[in-house]
């Protein structure tokens, strides 16, 4: 409750200065607008904007799903194999020395200007966290469950999956609060660099024609969009946390 | 299953720097070996070592048991831990062998220990909402249905007060009579208490200490005993 509080007095101050800033310094309406403009805007447009939050929206869901288990997926293999892991490794430690931004445009070529080149983004940019996230947590199990298991003759592939895997649960929570976090970049990118839908789209496209207005519409959607997910992961995170730890 | 003697000859090193001198160790069959000494000498090793669990020293010797069978698969161990795994719940964590084994769970045998040691109104709570001495009920639980002969502990009271440690301890020779128990600890009074035969490992060498007359567990206040603890203790803090 204190923090529904906190958060309402926060959003009010900066609404205040936002309105502040617009008497004082009389800026046009398609450099600042107002707050009320702009949701004057969100609903003047909401049949639209709820169209293109909903593209956006399943873009990250789906990217968000798709990454955290091709993430997850990486890590128990390096995990269980020092062969995946010798040769494995470098090469994922070289590819997060590319910018993943610069593929954007390299996957819209290749999956075209549909959901896929968003999705594939959006995956990108989370599949690394929650890999190496999770894998520093499986290789970090407490040393006294392995021995205890290894005594009662575990192979290791149980060990894997009785010990390792739940003990490193908190730590796949981690990654998967950061991802949370990203894949609603990845996929406004994406929608920036080529799309015909999406909020990334719709900024770009009121931005082309001085509607300034709606474009702090479509932004102040994507932030909604964003806090959500991360308090749904958040949520979902805590719980397995408690569970495991 | 009868336990056998488990004999221990060798010398362990880590980059040709001594963990510990060739030493001799016997740990007769079916009785408590406790073995002494201050930390930092080698204790934990020799157990590690018995238990077939990597050590990072080079150790050259030789581990028997004295049915010539393997050791590693027919050992129990307890660490100074509980190493209760936080998400399963009691009796989760008192069957986790079977679990690790893909083996089917005696739910009998199990439900038997949990009513002899106590722990019937917490079997299905969690480690987290046990105390430590309950916690270390459950560890006990957990080793006795592995159902081994040979039985290692790693300073398995350390971290009790003075009031549950003596609880345990006899609760611990009670249930453990008819395995080869070898036990590492730093506590004179423990060794007095619980050991058939006593050990005391130190940088000068491993020397065998005759325990007091009379079957293990000891009073704790019996002459001889506590003779024996004095004994004990001079000997920790002047090598001989």
């Amino acid at each position: 409750m204190a923090t529904i509080l906190r958060t309402c007095a926060a959003t009010l101050l900066i609404l205040l200065i936002w309105q502040g800033i617009i008497w004082a310094t009389d800026l046009p309406k398609f450099l600042l607008p107002s707050p009320v403009q702009v949701i004057t805007a969100l609903w003047a447009n909401k049949e639209s904007v709820a169209w293109h939050s909903m593209v956006t929206g399943s873009e990250v869901v789906i990217g968000l799903v798709l990454g955290a288990a091709l993430g997850a997926i990486t890590a128990i293999q390096l995990a269980a194999s020092p062969m995946a892991r010798y040769f494995v490794k470098p090469i994922l430690v070289l590819t997060q020395a590319l910018p993943v931004f610069a593929l954007a445009p390299i996957l819209t070529l290749w999956l075209g200007y549909g959901l896929w080149s968003k999705i594939v983004m959006a995956v990108l940019i989370i599949y690394f966290p929650v890999a190496s996230a999770f894998f520093d947590g499986l290789m970090r199990t407490q040393p006294g469950w392995m021995d205890l298991g290894r005594v009662m003759g575990a192979r290791p592939h149980k060990l894997l999956w009785r010990i390792r895997i739940p003990a490193a649960i908190p730590a796949l929570g981690s990654g998967l609060r950061l991802a949370a976090v990203y894949a609603p970049i990845g996929a406004v990118i994406g929608e920036w660099v080529g799309a015909s839908q999406g909020l990334g789209y719709l900024m770009l496209l009121a931005n082309g024609r001085v509607k300034t207005d709606l474009m702090f519409a479509a932004l102040l959607v994507l932030a909604v969009l964003t806090l959500v997910l991360h308090r749904g992961v958040g949520v979902l995170v805590d719980r397995l946390q408690a569970r495991y730890s | 299953m009868t336990a056998p003697s488990i004999s221990f000859s060798g010398a362990a090193s880590v980059d040709g720097q001594g963990v510990f001198a060739p030493l001799d160790l016997l740990c007769p069959a079916g009785k408590w070996t406790c073995l002494l000494g201050p930390s930092g000498v080698g204790k934990t090793t020799i157990l590690r070592l018995i238990a077939g669990l990597p050590t990072g020293v080079s150790f050259r010797g030789m581990i028997n048991a004295s049915d010539h069978q393997v050791i590693a698969n027919r050992v129990a161990y307890m660490a100074q831990t509980d190493l209760l795994l936080p998400w399963r719940d009691v009796f989760a964590n008192i069957t986790l062998g079977s679990a690790l084994r893909g083996e089917r769970v005696d739910q009998a045998r199990a439900d038997q220990l949990i009513d002899r040691l106590g722990l019937g109104p917490h079997r299905h709570k969690r480690p987290a909402q046990l105390s430590g001495g309950q916690r270390q009920r459950v560890a006990l639980a957990r080793t006795l249905m592995e159902d081994r002969p040979i039985v290692l502990l790693d300073e398995p009271f350390s971290a009790l007060d003075a009031r549950l440690r003596a609880e345990l301890q006899e609760l611990f020779a009670a249930e453990l009579q008819d395995a080869t128990v070898l036990m590492v600890t730093h506590d004179p009074a423990e060794a007095a208490r619980l050991g058939d035969a006593i050990w005391v490992l130190h940088e000068t060498g491993l020397h065998s200490v005759a325990p007091p007359d009379g079957p293990a567990i000891r009073p704790i206040d019996g002459a001889e005993t506590l003779s024996t603890q004095a004994r004990l203790l001079q000997m920790l803090r002047e090598p001989a």
